[in-house]
C-alpha cells in the first residue's frame, strides 16, 4: 500500500512537473512572440490648481507650497495605456524621468499605478533637447518596442520631447495620439490633425505622444502603493549634453481691469460694446 | 540667408495659421534684411501658393509628390530645404503638423526650438529671445535660442497678418526623401461647416450650466450668428455632452481668440488657463460670485437660457444693420 502510494505520488509529481514545464515553455514562447517592452516618459508638474508666481527677479518658478504631480498627460494617457498594452500582451513598463531626487515621489506614484520599474537620470533638466537626448541615450540599446510620452507638459507646454527622441533614435513618431492599438509588431493609431483626426499605421518600434481619449485615469490602490516601495528605482548619471535653448525670465499676464456688467435685458448694449469698444465683432 | 516657413495645407487648403506664420516670418525677415521662403506639400493650387506673396513670401517651394503628413519624410524634406536656402530661422505653426515636425527637425539640425511663441523674437546682436506661453496660459517665458539655426513654432492667433500686393515665385521642390514608416489609412475631417477651434477668432463656449447636451441649440445659434466656433468646459466633454476636441482648458486645448463668450461656466482655474489669453472675454452666469467674472471684460449676471437667445437676436440685428 505504502509502495503504491509512493509510486503514485512520484507519478503525480512528475506529471505536475511536466505540466509546469509545458506552462513555462508556452509562456516563454508567448513572451517571445508578444512581449512588449514599453518605456514611458514621466515628468513632474505643479498641480493644476497651482497659482503661478516667480522668484529671483522673475527667473525661477516659485515652488513654495506647490503640490507636485505626475504631468497629467504622462500619467493618465501614456502610462495607463502602456499598462493596458502590457496587461494584454505581456511584457514590462518602465518609466524614465530626467530630474533630481525631488522627483522620486512622483516616480513612486507611477510605480504605484503599476509600472514595473523606474529609471531616473540624475540631472537638473535643461531644455527639451537635453531631456530627449538623455532618454534617447538610455533607450538606444534597450530594445523598447514603444516609447510613450504625454502630448506636452502642463508647465512648459513644449510638445517637443517625443519628436526629438524619435529623431535621435531614428524611429517614426506619432504625435497627439488619442488611440493606440498594437497587433504583433504593428501599431494602429488615431492622431489629431488640423480640423480632424487621422488613422495611421506603422511598425514598432516607434515613439508616440499621448492625448485625451487614449486611456482612463487609474487611481493607485493600497496594494499598488505598498508594492511601489519595493520596486526598483534605478538612478543613472546623465550623458554630457548641452541645452540648445535657455529660459531667461518669466512674466505673468497683465491683470484684467474690473468686469463691466451689462443688464441681461439689454443685449444690444453688449453687442454695441463688442463692436465699438472691444472692436472684436 | 532666408527665413523658411513650413506651411500646412491639409486637403489642399492653406491653413489660416500658415498665413500667420508666413507674415510672422516676414516681420523677422524685414528686421534682418532677408527674405521669406515657404515650404509646403500636397495638392495645393499654384495660384493659392503664389498668393502667399501677399503675406510676405518671396518664394514658395512645393512638393506635390508628397500627399500625406509623414513625419520622417517631411523632416528630411525640411532639412533639405534649410540647406538649399541657407535658412537661419525656421518657422512652424504650433498646430498638429508643427508639433509633429518641429521637434524632429530641431534634433536633426541641433537647432534650438521654442514652441508656442506669442510674440516676434527680440534680436539684438547675438541675442535671440522668443516669448512663449507657459503654465498652460497662466504665464509667459522668455527663451534664448543659443544655436546658429533657430526654430520657432508660432501659437495660432498671435499675429494679425496685413496683406500686401506682390505674388510669390512658385518652385517645385522634390528632394530625395525616403518614405517614412507611418502610413495614413484614413482621414476623418470634422463636419465641413464648423470653424476649427484653435484657429477661430470668435468662440462661444458653454458649461454644465446648460444642464444637458440637448440644450446646445442656443449655443450653436449664437455661434452661427457670430460666425464663431463652439467650445466647452471639461465636465461637459467628460460627460460626452460635447466632443473632446471642443474641450478648452488646462488639459484640453489652449486658445486665444479675439472674443471668448462663456455661458454657464464657473471659471475654475484649470478652465481659465486655456482661455485667459483671449483678447476679450464675456461671461454669462447666474451666480454673480462665479470666479470667471474676475477674468472677464464684460459680464452678464443672468440665466444663459434667457440671455443667449437675446444675445443671438441682438447679434442678428447688428449684422443686418452693418
Amino acid at each position: 500500500m505504502h509502495a503504491y502510494l509512493c509510486r503514485n505520488t512520484k507519478n503525480f509529481i512528475a506529471r505536475v512537473h511536466r505540466i509546469n514545464l509545458t506552462f513555462v515553455l508556452l509562456n516563454e514562447l508567448r513572451q517571445k512572440i508578444y512581449t512588449m517592452k514599453i518605456l514611458v516618459c514621466i515628468s513632474k508638474a505643479p498641480d493644476t490648481t497651482t497659482k503661478i508666481s516667480f522668484t529671483d527677479n522673475n527667473t525661477k518658478f516659485n515652488e513654495d507650497k506647490v503640490q507636485f504631480i505626475v504631468n497629467p498627460y504622462d500619467e493618465w494617457y501614456a502610462l495607463v495605456r502602456g499598462l493596458e498594452l502590457k496587461e494584454k500582451a505581456g511584457g514590462t513598463v518602465t518609466t524614465i524621468t530626467v530630474g533630481g531626487a525631488d522627483h522620486d515621489p512622483i516616480i513612486r506614484k507611477a510605480l504605484a499605478i503599476g509600472a514595473d520599474g523606474a529609471v531616473r537620470v540624475n540631472a537638473d533638466a535643461g531644455d527639451a533637447y537635453f531631456t530627449a537626448k538623455q532618454i534617447a541615450e538610455y533607450a538606444k540599446d534597450k530594445g523598447f518596442d514603444l516609447i510613450l510620452t504625454g502630448k506636452e507638459t502642463i508647465n512648459y507646454n513644449g510638445a517637443q520631447v517625443g519628436g526629438m527622441i524619435a529623431e535621435l533614435l531614428g524611429q517614426p513618431y506619432v504625435s497627439i495620439a488619442s488611440k493606440l492599438e498594437v497587433e504583433g509588431q504593428t501599431a494602429t493609431l488615431e492622431r489629431d490633425i488640423q480640423g480632424g483626426v487621422e488613422v495611421v499605421e506603422g511598425p514598432l518600434p516607434m515613439v508616440v505622444s499621448c492625448a485625451k481619449g487614449m486611456a482612463e485615469q487609474r487611481i493607485p490602490n493600497m496594494r499598488g502603493i505598498m508594492a511601489a516601495r519595493t520596486k526598483q528605482l534605478e538612478v543613472i548619471e546623465p550623458a554630457e549634453v548641452k541645452s540648445l535653448t535657455e529660459t531667461v525670465s518669466f512674466t505673468l499676464p497683465p491683470e484684467k481691469g474690473s468686469v463691466k456688467l451689462i443688464d441681461p435685458d439689454n443685449m444690444d448694449e453688449l453687442v454695441e460694446l463688442l463692436h465699438n469698444e472691444a472692436k472684436v465683432i | 540667408m532666408s527665413i523658411l516657413v513650413f506651411a500646412d495645407a491639409p486637403k489642399g487648403k492653406i491653413a489660416k495659421a500658415a498665413y500667420e506664420a508666413v507674415y510672422y516670418g516676414k516681420q523677422i525677415a524685414d528686421k534682418s534684411s532677408s527674405t521669406v521662403t515657404v515650404l509646403t506639400y500636397g495638392d495645393v493650387s499654384d495660384s493659392d501658393l503664389a498668393a502667399l506673396g501677399n503675406y510676405g513670401a518671396t518664394k514658395v517651394l512645393v512638393n506635390k509628390n508628397i500627399k500625406e503628413d509623414n513625419d520622417e519624410q517631411l523632416t528630411a524634406m525640411g532639412a533639405a530645404a534649410v540647406e538649399k536656402e541657407g535658412a537661419k530661422v525656421i518657422i512652424f505653426s504650433f498646430d498638429p503638423l508643427g508639433k509633429s515636425l518641429a521637434p524632429r527637425l530641431s534634433a536633426r539640425l541641433q537647432a534650438g526650438l521654442v514652441t508656442g511663441a506669442t510674440e516676434l523674437p527680440e534680436m539684438d546682436g547675438d541675442n535671440f529671445t522668443v516669448t512663449k506661453s507657459v503654465f498652460s496660459g497662466k504665464a509667459f517665458s522668455k527663451n534664448a535660442i543659443k544655436t546658429e539655426i533657430k526654430i520657432i513654432s508660432l501659437m495660432p492667433n498671435s499675429i494679425k497678418p496685413v496683406k500686401g500686393g506682390e505674388t510669390a515665385q512658385v518652385e517645385s521642390f522634390t528632394p530625395d526623401a525616403a518614405e517614412g514608416k507611418i502610413k495614413v489609412k484614413e482621414m476623418k475631417m470634422d463636419s465641413g461647416d464648423g470653424i476649427p477651434l484653435p484657429e477661430a477668432d470668435l468662440v462661444v463656449s458653454a458649461g454644465r450650466g446648460l444642464k444637458g447636451p440637448e440644450n446646445w441649440g442656443i449655443v450653436e445659434d449664437l455661434a452661427k450668428a457670430l460666425g464663431a466656433a463652439t467650445a466647452c468646459s471639461r465636465p461637459v466633454a467628460d460627460m460626452d455632452w460635447r466632443p473632446h476636441h471642443e474641450h478648452v482648458g488646462q488639459t484640453g486645448i489652449a486658445i486665444r481668440p479675439n472674443l471668448y463668450i462663456a455661458a454657464g461656466i464657473s471659471g475654475a482655474i484649470q478652465h481659465l488657463a486655456g482661455v485667459n489669453n483671449s483678447q476679450t472675454i464675456v461671461v454669462i452666469n447666474t451666480d454673480p460670485e462665479a470666479p470667471f467674472f474676475k477674468a472677464a471684460d464684460y459680464g452678464v449676471v443672468g440665466d444663459a437660457f434667457e440671455v443667449l437667445p437675446r444675445l443671438t437676436a441682438a447679434v442678428k440685428k447688428f449684422k443686418a444693420n452693418n
